[in-house]
């Protein structure tokens, strides 16, 4: 969830042991076709019917070591071509590296130990230079791919080359916010039609953007193709959640407080469930990698930022309008208000629900999408943006629709903007204090009423 | 099957490790909160984490002595129930779960970043505070010592002690708290709130108070952890370990004061053994590298969790010694 302006310093942020290819032997995920084969022994196991076969002799694998890294900038994309040194301490060359279109580079070692890494002095392109140094020394544990971070600086961060950078930030957030809002809407109106406050929400994102990965990169269709079809598998989980669980338990009449620690449940059984398939790892899609900002004077932004914004707009102009002139969206808002009084008129109150959990499914899916184009696909990201969806929701007035689009804007806008203040990487913290506040000042939110504080 | 005796042997060692205890007190507080009063704390873990950090601070960074630390840190935790109940306790439950679940990721984000460095030593934390308290052992912690079928250090051994004599404290505290006037408001609170405010008590304040009593559990838990690792790091403290505790609460009986304490053993028990049971398969290859990785293992642990968490309510939520009349399900 990091926003372009800290890419600058992102190469080899998370070492990639996989995707370095054939050079590791260990570590890596396996073949994807297994995944389901995976899930089901998980699951035997768990239930304890794992037959006991005498173990097999298993040939212990040799791991090697190797460093690797990559150079990248947010405004000249990945650096191709440029020769990576490896040295002992003492001076001794190990091997080069030319990293490749990706800006990758990874150099094999002969053993453990500490080595140097160097990039020439004058190798970078135009605008580029070396944070601190052009070299890093870093120490090799056994069997491990070490990750190098060589910090570069492309002048994006100050504000030099007429960058302003609170419109950069307002930029960012406001795209941020969007992002927020489109998983937000779904979660404010399970909300109010049905009572759920559900912690599981997040885990519709990740999958969303999980889906999109294996169809976009796995399977070699263009993203475009692939985030559509991840709506459509998002609105189906969405009908599954529904269907399979929220909709039995609320015939059996379980307490709503119940409800929301199952959630809870759900939430970590998908969610780990997730790192298993997934890895721990955060991957870029196929398509649209590096690109270069464009300058629009006072901020810069890739294409595909931009392309975001305007989907994201479009989408939620979509959302509104249907909410407004749809029999549906009429429906789903007297639902929200009030239950009986929908259900008294001839509303078919659990259709409502059912197409609020599709709809729901389907933006976060698409936001998933959107958050993993900008920032990677990782198994946690929707539950890191749960937290923040909470505070949109909560600002906006929890349980209407309106209000979950304005308050996501504006914490997304708050928690970028908040960087002018304060260091980066405490940023959400900001925005959970903000939620915090929130409760403190106006429980019901900007656009909530006073009944349902209650 | 020598595997398989192994990780029973690894599995109950878990069980009635410091571990356990941590979780145990952990889900002690949660009861407190949740199981009698209807609170929904979703941030045990932001209590524990001031806990482990008010010592680990104190006594490396600060220089102090390891009981100021000890304070410092039950302190803190005091001072964040009432930061998190303030706002949020006149508010319906979801709320109070909502700020403190924001509260615990935020407190985890804060301790591991650049700019808390100088304090908490970012992600890599702190260590070498417990000195003060091991030596403190009636025994000689050097040694190794041979229980129940596995090897227990004599540091760890002490703390562990120390921990299950906490865990009946605390639970004796917690008897003897239920079953005075003072539970029984507790107790009607979360049966209905506005009836027992029509009796002229101050929901407000007897919810406060749970909040605080639970945290300083929370935080006791984190104490013991801390100490018993020998370090702290802010992802020890993942939420996560909040809702072992919730599962470990609910698999022993919300509302009961062993359903804590049998929960947690039970919990830590059944993880470490699916755990080291599933590693030592694919150690063997009797489950092929293809299908589960040995760093796949760990996180089974929390499917498990998840799992359990879901049939657990679904289908038996009073646990296993819970009484079903007395475990919240209604919302309020």
């Amino acid at each position: 969830m990091t926003h372009p302006t800290d890419r600058v310093r992102r190469h080899g942020r998370r070492s990639r042991p996989a995707r370095a290819g054939a050079r590791t032997p260990a570590g890596g995920p396996p073949p994807r076709g297994l995944t389901a084969l995976r899930l089901l022994l998980v699951v035997l196991f768990t239930a304890g019917l794992a037959a006991l076969a005498p173990g097999a002799a298993h040939a212990a694998e040799d791991a090697a070591e190797q460093v690797s890294g990559t150079l990248r900038t947010s405004v000249s994309g990945p650096i191709s071509g440029v020769e990576v040194v490896v040295t002992t301490p003492d001076g001794d060359e190990v091997g080069t590296d030319e990293t490749d279109d990706n800006g990758r580079f990874a150099v094999e070692l002969p053993g453990p130990g500490q080595y140097t890494v160097t990039v020439p002095e004058d190798s970078l392109p135009e605008g580029v230079e070396f944070n601190s140094g052009n070299s890093r020394t870093v120490t090799v544990d056994p069997g491990r791919n070490q990750g190098v971070i060589i910090g570069l600086d492309d002048g994006s961060r100050n504000s030099g080359g007429g960058n302003v950078r609170w419109v950069q930030l307002l930029v960012d957030g406001f795209r941020f916010g969007l992002l927020i809002a489109m998983a937000a809407v779904g979660l404010s109106l399970i909300f109010g039609t049905t009572g759920l406050t559900n912690f599981a929400h997040g885990e519709l994102v990740t999958i969303g953007a999980i889906v999109a990965y294996f169809i976009n990169v796995d399977g070699g269709v263009p993203l475009i193709p692939a985030a559509l079809l991840a709506m459509v598998i998002g609105a189906g989980i969405g009908a599954l959640n529904e269907r399979l669980l929220w909709r039995p338990l609320r015939r059996r009449g379980t307490g709503l407080v119940a409800a929301l620690v199952i959630s809870i449940g759900l939430s970590l059984l998908l969610r780990y469930g997730y790192q298993i398939i997934f890895g721990g790892s955060s991957e870029a899609y196929a398509d649209y990698r590096g690109q270069r900002a464009v300058d629009y004077g006072p901020f810069t932004l890739t294409d595909k930022d931009l392309y975001s914004i305007f989907v994201a707009l479009v989408v939620l102009l979509l959302v509104a309008l249907m909410l407004q002139r749809t029999k549906i969206g009429k429906a789903m808002r007297a639902v929200a208000d009030n239950r009986d009084l929908a259900a008294s008129s001839g509303i078919d109150v659990n259709r409502v629900i059912l197409v609020v959990w599709m709809m729901g499914g389907a933006l976060a899916a698409l936001g998933g999408v959107l958050l993993g184009l900008s920032d990677e696909v990782q198994w946690d990201m929707g539950f890191r943006l749960l937290l923040l969806m909470f505070a949109g929701v909560t600002l906006g007035g929890l349980g209407t629709a309106y209000g979950a689009l304005v308050g996501s804007i504006v914490v997304g806008v708050f928690v970028q903007m908040s960087t002018l203040v304060v260091p980066n990487d405490i940023k959400y913290v900001g925005g959970l204090l903000l939620l915090i506040v929130i409760l403190m000042v106006r429980p019901q939110g900007i656009l909530g009423s006073r009944v349902r504080v209650g | 099957m020598g595997e398989i005796i192994d990780a029973l042997a690894i599995a109950l060692k878990a069980g009635i490790g410091f571990q356990a205890v941590f979780l145990a007190l952990l889900a002690i507080g949660i009861n407190m909160q949740f199981g009698y009063t209807g609170l929904l704390n979703f941030g045990q873990i932001a209590f524990a984490l001031l806990g482990g950090y008010g010592i680990a601070i104190s006594v490396s960074q600060w220089g102090l002595n390891f009981w100021v630390g000890v304070l410092i840190g039950l302190l803190a935790a005091v001072v964040l129930a009432l930061l998190l109940g303030l706002p949020t306790l006149r508010l319906r439950a979801d709320y109070l779960a909502i700020a403190t679940i924001a509260a615990a990721e935020g407190l985890r984000l804060l301790f591991r970043s650049v700019s808390a460095t100088p304090v908490t030593n970012g992600s890599r934390g702190i260590s070498g505070f417990n000195s003060g308290f091991v030596e403190l052992a009636p025994w000689d912690t050097g040694r190794r010592y041979r229980l129940l079928g596995t090897f227990w250090s004599g540091a760890d051994l002490w703390v562990t002690a120390v921990g299950w004599t906490l865990v009946a404290l605390a639970s004796l505290l917690v008897w003897a708290l239920v079953r005075s006037p003072w539970g029984r408001v507790v107790r009607s609170i979360r049966e209905d709130e506005d009836a027992v405010r029509a009796l002229g008590k101050n929901v407000y304040v007897y919810k406060m108070q749970a909040l605080v009593l639970g945290g300083v559990f929370g935080a006791l838990g984190g104490m013991i952890y801390a100490v018993g690792t020998g370090s702290t790091t802010p992802d020890q403290y993942q939420n996560a370990n909040t809702f072992l505790a919730y599962a470990a609460l609910i698999l022993g009986g919300a509302a009961r004061v062993l359903g804590p304490v049998i929960g947690a053993m039970l919990m830590y028990f059944i993880i470490q053994f699916a755990d080291s049971g599933l590693r030592s398969l694919t150690e063997n290859g009797v489950i092929p590298d293809g299908l589960l990785t040995t760093t796949d293992v760990a996180q089974i642990r929390f499917v498990i969790i998840g799992l359990g968490l879901i049939l657990l309510l679904v289908f038996r939520p009073q646990g296993i010694f819970g009484d079903r009349r007395e475990v919240m399900l209604d919302a309020r």
